[in-house]
């Protein structure tokens, strides 16, 4: 394996930059609105539905598994949620594990941050965009935002972020209605689409050595982690696979 | 709690928690975020961290499922990764065939071996 070149994140812009340019903003935005009909769009729709039947089967309202879902915008946050309830555990316990799952998104808004400056930023923006990061809005940004010129990015997030979150809200609605009428293979589906899309977009995203050895100590690590010390085995697998894999590809890049 | 789970008191609880435990990590990334020197051995160290936490969490969703997937058999969904996996890097890079592959085999290895 041939390592990359030393990945700089806010990449100069590239020649697709140049079917951006002039375009007005509302316009930027609608670009990214259409991403929710694209595969990850309609992934995280069939994820949200997967979501909306588990909610119903916690006895949640309708209009609460609608609200959980634009209130979180990150569905393991809301899995645990759903599953503490219907499991009758306090309070203060369900507040503990949603958080933890929360901390997951401290690092990726990190790293979407740095695209998402630009000159029309604004603090409101930025908060909003910051809502919108959860794992799928994430990696389209991850993927998208770095082929924009600069001025365009937080407009064109801000609207991927927008559809995601309709497409998500329609998906969460439909699953709860139609909760029990689809077999459980088609279920089964749903759920399986939200992984093998995440892995693949890591690898179509991974640009330097250390995101690919990242990917494969979070591959190898997640399971034992999860298996010894679980509610803690996400930021585990992330700080121990993250670590390595950033030393060991700084240590194999200086070597001549 | 259950007793909550519907009706108007829900709603607040549900909001408080998602205001006051979960939005704040990503305000203090965004925090941080806009303060941090992307050239810096921190920042590519955040990404790796990034990185990792998400395959992690890919695998937990394989091998640990929650809900109808569970229902199937391990080697049903490893099989079905392990073939996205492949029609990704064989069949041009299209995230699309990768994950519709993925799901081909898993409803066909379902059917054969469940």
């Amino acid at each position: 394996m041939i390592p990359a070149d030393d990945y700089e994140p806010p990449r100069p812009e590239t020649d697709d930059a140049a079917e951006w340019r002039g375009l007005s903003r509302s316009a930027v935005f609608r670009r990214g609105l259409a991403v929710a009909l694209t595969v990850p769009g309609l992934i995280l729709a069939a994820s949200s539905a997967g979501f909306g039947a588990l909610s119903r089967d916690a006895g949640f309202s309708l209009f609460n598994s609608v609200f959980m879902m634009a209130a979180f915008f990150a569905l393991p946050a809301q899995v645990v949620m759903v599953d503490q309830m219907a499991r009758g555990a306090s309070l203060s316990a369900g507040a503990l594990v949603v958080t933890l799952t929360g901390i997951r998104l401290l690092p990726m808004c990190v790293v979407l941050m740095p695209y998402l400056k630009g000159p029309r930023a604004t603090r409101l923006g930025f908060l909003l965009a910051g809502h919108f990061i959860a794992v799928t809005a994430w990696m389209e940004g991850w993927r998208r935002l770095p082929h924009l010129p600069a001025e365009h990015r937080l407009d064109h997030f801000l609207g991927i972020g927008t559809g995601l979150l309709g497409s998500t809200l329609i998906g969460t609605a439909f699953g709860y209605e139609l909760a029990g009428v689809v077999p459980p293979l088609v279920s089964a589906v749903l759920l399986f689409l939200t992984p093998v899309y995440f892995l693949l977009s890591l690898i179509a995203a991974a640009a330097a050595l250390s995101d690919r050895y990242a990917i494969v100590a979070g591959v190898v690590l997640g399971p034992p982690i999860y298996l010894l010390v679980p509610g803690f085995d996400l930021l585990l697998t992330g700080l121990i696979g993250g670590t390595i894999a950033h030393f060991a590809a700084r240590h194999r890049e200086a070597r001549p | 709690m259950s007793e909550m789970s519907t009706g108007l008191t829900a709603t607040l609880i549900l909001l408080a928690i998602a205001l006051f435990v979960h939005e704040p990590w990503r305000w203090i990334g965004i925090f941080i975020g806009n303060r941090i020197d992307v050239q810096s051995p921190w920042f590519q160290w955040v990404r790796s961290v990034a990185t990792a936490l998400v395959a992690g969490l890919v695998m937990r969703l394989i091998l640990f499922p929650a809900g109808a997937l569970a229902g199937l058999g391990l080697g049903v969904r490893g099989l079905a990764m392990a073939s996205g996996i492949a029609a990704y890097f064989l069949l041009g890079r299209t995230l699309a065939v990768g994950v519709g592959t993925g799901a081909l085999v898993l409803v066909v290895a379902q059917s054969l071996f469940g």
